[in-house]
């Protein structure tokens, strides 16, 4: 399993990609694998403020039901709406079209704790 | 991490070899899936799966008083059992609450198997015990759990994999018989044509040693068919498109055999058995609540746990047993018990999906019915 090295993660299992103050958020590979066959997502509405560690949403697999967790603090921008009746692209490209939502930093520092690639490499590893 | 303290089949190496991923299944390491919960079950409806049940319990129940003593312990009416068939049935507490739901076959006249759910094994075997040691029928009761190995092949071509590994026609054999035989050969087996999944198919008993050997063989003679091993997550999900209870799920010893829907295998005129006085007076009042399917009317997942409401969402009527997306039908269904009133098909009502009052209804079921 690759974890691409422009992203950056968190232990929840979201990578984000941080452009400026612009952050693209998605799920990781390993967590599409641990979830099996996604095909349901719940996402937020455009405009909503989320801190980090907030749920955001809810992608569930046919056993599981799972709830996202905001990467860094900002507002929701744009969110993937395709994926609500695509759910399986999760499973098919999580690191690229299956993004989730894009979200305006408001809060710099909370993109600090985030790990890079080899950290979360690594940290997936413990959990095995 | 699993510790290594859980239970292994005999088919741990082959699961691992497949690519299974194991998880801790009430004691067991067993495989929740291979390729996907959702490829494993379609491909168990369009042609074969195969799935080692090897953790259910099998008891043995020999002696010239066993079928007095099986009707006293189970609901359904074990005299109508034919040497060469199996039944299903439910065995009841005092209260009239399910001990478990099994399957019973009768290996000769004072013979039988009885196979029970793996994580009530002990409980079960205890309970019969103890009802045997107050009913004291001459029967011997034997907890033979470790001896054998359990295969399910399930599947449309179910039949025609299993005829290439014995000499005994397949064909002869009706849904809920079995025959008594030998598989490569030489390995002694019970084929009987059982299943869990609602397709045709066998689940097949061998001495346990022999497990991988026969697993290895079915996966060979299936290939050309597209045989898939199946883990629990497709044992489940095809249960549930079926409506079929799961112990721990459906059925506790808190729910009663009527209110499950196992009316049909509970022979209130057979003669006393355990629990028949408080089944037969919640017949006479009247069940306050009942097993139904239903089917979401918007988007959202019905989830074991998960309330349910009436249709204005003002009153909790249930709560939902078991809840997938059906992989067949791509719809969200679930079990729930609800309230007598609200039981008729096309009752409309809600189910809560965290905090949001989906639209529901309910449904005729098996909600999956063969093309």
């Amino acid at each position: 399993m690759r974890f691409p090295a422009e992203f950056k993660y968190s232990k929840d299992h979201e990578w984000a990609l941080i452009e400026g103050t612009k952050i693209t958020v998605g799920v990781t590979d390993h967590a599409q694998s641990a979830l099996g066959d996604v095909v349901y997502v719940e996402l937020p509405a455009v405009g909503k403020a989320l801190k980090r560690g907030d749920t955001f949403g809810v992608v569930e697999s046919i056993k599981a039901v799972s709830d996202l967790y905001a990467p860094v603090t900002g507002k929701v921008m744009e969110v993937n709406s395709g994926l609500v009746d695509e759910p399986a692209k999760i499973n098919r490209e999580p690191h690229a079209g299956a993004w989730l939502v894009k979200i305006e930093l408001t809060d710099p520092n909370s993109i600090n704790d985030l790990m890079d690639s080899a950290a979360y490499s690594k940290y997936v590893e413990t959990l095995k | 991490m699993l510790a290594n303290t859980l239970k292994k089949t005999a088919l741990y190496e082959e699961h691992k070899r497949l690519g299974g991923r194991l998880i801790d299944f009430g004691g067991w390491e067993l495989p929740v899936q291979y390729s996907g919960v959702m490829d494993e079950h379609l491909a168990c409806r369009a042609s074969a799966g195969l799935f080692d049940v090897s953790h259910m319990g099998e008891v043995h129940v020999e002696g010239p008083e066993s079928e007095k003593f099986l009707n006293y312990l189970v609901t359904n009416n074990v005299s109508k059992i034919a040497v060469g068939q199996a039944q299903y049935t439910a065995m009841c507490n005092e209260n009239g609450g399910i001990v478990d739901d099994l399957v019973i076959y009768r290996r000769a006249s004072d013979r039988f198997l009885v196979v029970v759910n793996s994580s009530n094994t002990e409980k079960d075997f205890d309970w019969m015990l103890k009802v045997h040691a107050r009913s004291k029928h001459q029967t011997r009761i034997t907890n033979e759990s470790s001896k054998y190995t359990q295969i399910a092949l399930q599947g449309k071509n179910a039949a025609a994999i299993l005829q290439t590994l014995t000499d005994t026609p397949l064909a002869p054999i009706k849904t809920y018989w079995f025959a008594e035989g030998t598989v490569l050969k030489t390995i002694p087996a019970i084929l009987a044509r059982t299943g869990y999944t609602g397709e045709d198919g066998f689940e097949i008993y061998v001495p346990w040693d022999m497990g991988p050997q026969v697993w290895r063989a079915l996966m060979e003679a299936g290939e050309k068919f597209g045989i898939k091993p199946c883990g629990l997550g497709a044992r489940d999900t095809l249960r549930l498109e079926m409506k079929y209870p799961l112990y721990g799920n459906e059925l506790s010893d808190e729910t009663n055999p009527l209110e499950a829907g196992l009316g049909w295998v509970t022979k209130l005129d057979k003669g006393d058995f355990v629990g028949r006085g408080p089944t037969a007076m919640l017949k006479e009042k009247g069940l306050a609540r009942q097993l139904v399917g239903l089917k979401l009317l918007d988007r959202g997942i019905p989830r074991h746990g998960y309330a349910v409401y009436t249709a204005d969402g003002q009153t909790r009527i249930g709560e939902i047993t078991s809840g997938t997306q059906s992989p067949s039908l791509k719809e969200s269904v679930g079990i729930a018990y609800v309230g007598t009133g609200h039981t008729a098909i096309g009752s409309k009502l809600t189910v809560d999906i965290r905090g949001t009052k989906v639209p529901a209804e309910v449904v005729a079921t098996p909600f999956y019915k063969k093309a």
